[in-house]
C-alpha cells in the first residue's frame, strides 16, 4: 500500500482551500461593490439628502451656486423612455431571431447568424456611442427634419442593437430546452413549423423568453457610453421620441470627474450607483427566478 | 413525374388547406428570416462604414505615433499601449480567479442553496452596469486602498468587471469532460485536486481558452470602468518602448482616447476618430475570431 506523504496531503488541502476561496470570489464582488459604492454615497443618503426630491423632483441642479437640486425625476423618466424603446424592438426581433436561428434554418446558415450576431455582442459600447454620433446623428437630422439628431431614438436603437445579442442567445437556450418530444408529437399531427412554433413553442419556452427580455432590459438600462454620447445629454422628460433625454448612467459618467470626492454631487452620484445597481440586481433575480421556475417544473 | 389518373382523381391534388398552410408557413419564414437579417445587416454595415470613413488615416505611422497637436493629429500609440496593458493585467488577475472558481463550482460543490447563491452572485456580478463597476473601482481601489488613479486600479477594476465571462465559459468546458474520465483516474488513486490538474483542466483547456479570449476583447473595449480608475485624456508616452508605462501610472486607452476625441476635443480631423474606432473594434473582433476558431478547432478535434 502507497502512502501519502506528509506534504503531498497539506498541500492537497491548501490547493482545496484556495479553490473554496476563489469559489465563493463572486459572492465577495458583489457584495464588495454594493458596500464601497454605498459606503461612498452613505453619508449624504442619511444626512441632508431629501428622499422626496430626489425621486419627486424633475430638477437636477447639482452645481448650481444658489440653488442646489438632486432630483433624479427626469434622469430616471430617460432611462426609463430609452431602455422601452429599446425593448419595444429588440425583443420581437430577438426573439424572431432566436426562433428562426432554432427552428427554421440548420447547418451553415446558423452557424454563420449566430457568429455574426455573436460579433454584435463584441462591439464595445463606446464604439456604438461613436456610431451614434457620427452616422445616425446626420441620419435622424435628415430622415425627420429636426434640429437634433441625439435623441431616445438614437439610443433606442443603438440600445436595442446592443441588448439583441443577449435576447437570442438565452432565448435560443429557451427554445433548446423545450423536448423534442413536444415538437415530434406536434409535426405527427400535420401542423406546419409556423403552428408549431406559435402554438407548441412559445407557450412551452415563455418563461426562458421572458427572462431573455428581462435580461435584456438589465443590459439596456445599465449601458453607460452608448448612450452618453447618443442620447443628447439634455435633462428632461421626453414628451417624444425625437426628444433629448439624459439617463442615470451617464450623468455619473458625465459628472463624476468634475465632482469633488466627499462633496455632496460626488455623493449623490454613488447614491444614484446604489440605484442602479438595485434596479439591475432585482431585474436579474427575477430573470434567475423565472428560469429557475421552468427547471423546477 | 405524378401519374395522370392520380392527380384526376385529386388524390395527390393540393387542398385550399394545404395551400393556405403552406402559404403562412413561408411568410413566417420570411418574416422571421427577414428580423435576422436586420440584426446582421448593421453590423456589416458599420464595419464597413468605419473602414471605409478611416482608410486613409491608416497606417502603421497611426499605430506607433502618439497624439499630437491636442490630440487633433498623430496616431493612437500611447493609447493602444495603454489598453495592452490594461487588458494583460486584467487577464493576469482574472484568469486564476476565474478558473478555480469554476472549478469550485463544477467539481468541488454539491447542489446546495450555497451553490446556487454563488451561481447567482455570478449571474448577479454579469449584470452590474459598468458605471457601478467604475464607482466601486473608484471607492475601493482607487481611495480606500490608496492605489490612486493608476494602471494597476483600472485593471483590478477590469479584471471584477470581466470575471464572470471566464466563470461561465470554463465551468461550461469542464462539464463537457465525462465524468468517466474523472473515475478512472480516482480509481488509480490519484486525489482530487491530482485528477483536476492532469485530467480535467487538460481535457478542457480549449473552452477555458474561448472564455480568457471573449475577457480579453470585454476589457479592452470598456471605457467606463476605467475612466475614474486610471485612464486620462492625454498623457504622451516615448514612441516605439513597448514598457514606457508603469503599474502605478496612470494611461490612455483606446475606448477612452475614441471618447475623449468625437465628444471632448473641438475641431479634430474627421479621419481621427474612425480610425481609432477601426482600430479598437479591429482589435475586438479579431480577438472574438480567434476565440471562434478555437471553438472550431476544438470541436472538430474533440476525441469523446
Amino acid at each position: 500500500m502507497v502512502t501519502r506523504r506528509r506534504s503531498e496531503i497539506v498541500a492537497e488541502s491548501a490547493i482545496e482551500l484556495v479553490i473554496r476561496l476563489c469559489g465563493i470570489s463572486a459572492i465577495v464582488f458583489v457584495f464588495g461593490i454594493f458596500f464601497f459604492v454605498f459606503r461612498e454615497g452613505a453619508g449624504f443618503l442619511f444626512h441632508g439628502l431629501n428622499l422626496r426630491e430626489f425621486f419627486g423632483s424633475i430638477e437636477w441642479y447639482p452645481t448650481s451656486e444658489s440653488h442646489v437640486r438632486y432630483g433624479v425625476l427626469a434622469l430616471i423618466a430617460g432611462t426609463a423612455s430609452v431602455t422601452m424603446l429599446a425593448m419595444a424592438i429588440a425583443v420581437p426581433f430577438g426573439i424572431g431571431a432566436a426562433i428562426f436561428i432554432s427552428e427554421f434554418c440548420g447547418g451553415r446558415l446558423r452557424e454563420t447568424v449566430k457568429i455574426t450576431i455573436e460579433l454584435l455582442a463584441a462591439i464595445p459600447s463606446v464604439v456604438w456611442g461613436f456610431i451614434g454620433l457620427t452616422v445616425m446623428n446626420p441620419l435622424i437630422i435628415r430622415l425627420f427634419h429636426v434640429p437634433i439628431g441625439l435623441n431616445v431614438l438614437n439610443g433606442g436603437l443603438i440600445l436595442a442593437l446592443m441588448s439583441v445579442p443577449v435576447i437570442v442567445s438565452i432565448g435560443e437556450d429557451a427554445l433548446k430546452a423545450v423536448p423534442d418530444s413536444y415538437r415530434e408529437a406536434a409535426l405527427a399531427l400535420g401542423v406546419t413549423r409556423w403552428q408549431m412554433v406559435y402554438r407548441v413553442l412559445l407557450p412551452a419556452a415563455k418563461n426562458g423568453l421572458l427572462a431573455a427580455a428581462l435580461l435584456g432590459v438589465g443590459r439596456a438600462v445599465g449601458e453607460t457610453m452608448a448612450v452618453l454620447m447618443a442620447t443628447g445629454h439634455a435633462v428632461k422628460i421626453p414628451t417624444s421620441v425625437m426628444d433629448s433625454v439624459r439617463t442615470l448612467t451617464a450623468t455619473v459618467a458625465a459628472e463624476l470627474g468634475e465632482a469633488a470626492v466627499g462633496s455632496d454631487h460626488y455623493q449623490v452620484l454613488f447614491i444614484i450607483g446604489i440605484l442602479l445597481f438595485s434596479i439591475t440586481f432585482v431585474v436579474n433575480l427575477v430573470a434567475d427566478l423565472v428560469v429557475r421556475g421552468i427547471r423546477a417544473r | 413525374m405524378i401519374h395522370p389518373a392520380a392527380t384526376r382523381d385529386g388524390m395527390f391534388q393540393a387542398t385550399a388547406l394545404t395551400r393556405r398552410k403552406a402559404r403562412t408557413e413561408a411568410i413566417a419564414r420570411s418574416v422571421f428570416l427577414a428580423m435576422t437579417l436586420l440584426l446582421v445587416i448593421p453590423l456589416i454595415l458599420i464595419v464597413g462604414y468605419l473602414i471605409y470613413q478611416a482608410w486613409p488615416i491608416l497606417s502603421l505611422d497611426f499605430l506607433l505615433r502618439n497624439p499630437r497637436n491636442g490630440m487633433r493629429a498623430g496616431g493612437v500609440w500611447a493609447p493602444l499601449l495603454g489598453t495592452l496593458y490594461l487588458v494583460v493585467l486584467s487577464l493576469v488577475i482574472a484568469t486564476p480567479i476565474g478558473v478555480l472558481a469554476a472549478v469550485f463550482l463544477n467539481e468541488y460543490a454539491r447542489e446546495s442553496w450555497f451553490t446556487r447563491v454563488v451561481n447567482l452572485a455570478v449571474v448577479n456580478l454579469a449584470g452590474v452596469p459598468s458605471i457601478v463597476h467604475a464607482l466601486f473601482g473608484l471607492g475601493a481601489f482607487v481611495l480606500f486602498a490608496h492605489l490612486g488613479k493608476s494602471i494597476i486600479a483600472a485593471s483590478l477594476t477590469l479584471a471584477i468587471m470581466t470575471l464572470p465571462v471566464i466563470i461561465a465559459s470554463t465551468k461550461e468546458a469542464l462539464a463537457a469532460v465525462p465524468i468517466a474520465f474523472r473515475e478512472a483516474c480516482w480509481n488509480v488513486g490519484a486525489t482530487r485536486w491530482q485528477t483536476i490538474r492532469h485530467i480535467v483542466l487538460p481535457n478542457s483547456i480549449g473552452g477555458i481558452l474561448t472564455g480568457v479570449i471573449l475577457q480579453v476583447s470585454r476589457a479592452a473595449g470598456e471605457t467606463a470602468p476605467i475612466m475614474f480608475t486610471g485612464a486620462v485624456f492625454f498623457k504622451a508616452i516615448r514612441e516605439g518602448n513597448p514598457f514606457a508605462y508603469g503599474l502605478f501610472d496612470q494611461c490612455m486607452a483606446l475606448s477612452m482616447h475614441l471618447f475623449t476625441i468625437s465628444t471632448q476635443v473641438p475641431n479634430v480631423p474627421a479621419a481621427l476618430p474612425y480610425g481609432t474606432a477601426v482600430v479598437l473594434l479591429g482589435m475586438v473582433l479579431a480577438v472574438n475570431a480567434l476565440a471562434i476558431v478555437v471553438r472550431v478547432y476544438l470541436r472538430a478535434r474533440k476525441k469523446w
